[in-house]
């Protein structure tokens, strides 16, 4: 199948999803923290946070990725030398990752805000009444609600990192769609190596619309629905 | 730390660069606009047959990433033979054409769905009274349902637009000349990472919240009976 392609492909899938499910912790990350910089009391905390999520939501993440590729690689070699290090060549694996994490990082802290801003305040006012430490009330009440409302938002998210993935393969990293060029090269057959990833893509994101579904299912229990007529 | 002479010497470039930008935005979206409507109308539709090839194209159009619908096209046409023969040969193998194609496409995905979302938040009372007044369906679509959907669909609309702009950065892969080209070329010249990216960055910035402030315009314009009022009487 595939002209004998098909584990090359399957390779980069692997480097595809390990690019996915890496920038995506990482964006979890920022977006925690930035959520809760967005909601912190201090106004510099809220003024960072406020520059972070716009600065990412005006320019296109492909512009950003080159910038902080490009960027980082010399501003890290000015570094190095200052310090006599010598040349270091940052690796487009954590490159790439690191980019794709920062910027969906931005979308996160937007989802992570409004599902906190979602559970109603007395619930936490009531938990610390019991004597609850800020961490019990953040693990018991606060976050098991919170990821109910910010599942909509999370699989949304998700879904564009994916598909954004693809494009560390224009940075040089050994994805799908770098092998898929690589065989289309050998083998004079673009169009079928290209609807393949195509089609994994797809794959990947039904998998993950599926399973994101039940786990909304799973954490509404109890959480009567509206019914329309 | 920056080299502006750099930067004074891309601008010609860059401007350039900004107008293939925009003229990649306009035709793409304005296609994808024209295509949409219709479309989220048959999105709508209760019989299957015509929703569901619909529903398939928007969820493969947005189930994949838009790089690769680009390459597929613009790379995978030339795998056929009947393709390279046939008398469109010099339009499909032309960037532009296929930029715009995949462009069109992609975005007709994304605005059918907004603009189905629309249909189907009409309040229903507007649909019975339409109906009791006797209208037929394609006036009803006509004076009542596009009118206010195409309406509420404004916000999520401009997002797309904006969306859209973003995206037309991945051209640069096909070899179109726009900003993100021009940006990365400036780069191979000096590798000066914040005079080239730093620079089409900015740009892009400012176009995004530049289109954002339009489109609040026009929302501030055609939503108004939406908005509420200080009394609280409409």
């Amino acid at each position: 199948m595939l002209h004998g392609y098909l584990p090359a492909i399957l390779g980069g899938l692997q480097s595809t999803l390990a690019v996915a499910a890496t920038s995506l912790a990482i964006a979890c990350v920022f977006g925690i923290l930035g959520a809760a910089a967005k909601l912190s009391a201090s106004r510099a905390a809220r003024t960072v946070a406020g520059v972070y999520t716009t600065i990412i939501r005006g320019v296109p993440d492909l512009v950003l990725m080159l910038l902080i590729f490009y960027g980082g690689q010399i501003a890290i070699n000015r570094l190095a030398d200052a310090a006599g290090w010598g040349y270091v060549d940052i690796n487009p694996f954590i490159a790439g990752t690191a980019t794709l994490g920062f910027i969906f990082g931005a979308f996160l802290t937007e989802t992570f805000r409004g599902a906190i801003l979602a559970i109603p305040r007395g619930q936490m006012e009531a938990g610390q009444a019991f004597g609850l430490s800020r961490g019990q009330v953040m693990r018991r009440i606060t976050l098991p609600q919170m990821v109910r409302h910010a599942i909509p938002g999370f699989t949304n998210s998700w879904l564009v990192m994916l598909k954004a993935s693809a494009l560390v393969s224009i940075i040089g990293l050994d994805d799908m769609v770098h092998r898929a060029s690589l065989a289309s090269a050998a083998t004079r057959q673009p169009f079928t190596f290209y609807a393949a990833v195509a089609l994994i893509y797809l794959a990947l994101t039904t998998i993950s619309i599926l399973g994101l579904r039940w786990v909304e299912a799973r954490y509404s229990l109890g959480v009567r629905k509206v019914e329309f007529k | 730390m920056i080299d502006w002479s750099i930067i004074a010497e891309a601008l010609p470039a860059f401007a350039e660069g900004l107008k293939t930008t925009m003229m990649l935005l306009a035709i793409s979206c304005g296609a994808g606009l024209v295509l949409s409507v219709p479309l989220a109308v048959a999105r709508v539709s209760p019989h299957r047959a015509v929703w569901g090839p619909v529903w398939l194209f928007t969820y493969v159009m947005r189930g994949t990433p838009l790089l690769v619908q680009l390459f597929m096209v613009y790379h995978g046409l030339a795998q056929f033979e009947a393709v390279r023969e046939s008398f469109a040969w010099p339009a499909l193998r032309s960037p532009w054409f296929c930029a715009w194609l995949v462009f069109t496409l992609n975005t007709t995905a994304y605005t059918t769905e907004i603009f189905a979302g629309a249909l189907r938040a009409t309040p229903s009372g507007e649909l019975e009274a339409a109906r009791s007044l006797g209208m037929s369906e394609a006036t009803i679509y006509r004076r009542i349902l596009l009118p206010s959907a195409l309406r509420r669909a404004l916000p999520q609309y401009g997002n797309e637009v904006v969306m859209m702009m973003h995206a037309t950065a991945i051209a640069s892969t096909v070899t179109l000349v726009e900003i993100t080209r021009v940006a990365r070329d400036v780069y191979y010249n000096h590798f000066a990472p914040l005079e080239s990216f730093g620079v089409v960055a900015v740009i892009y910035f400012v176009l995004t919240f530049g289109m954002a402030g339009l489109f609040k315009l026009v929302e501030r314009r055609a939503l108004r009976h939406l908005r509420p009022t200080a009394s609280g009487v409409a």
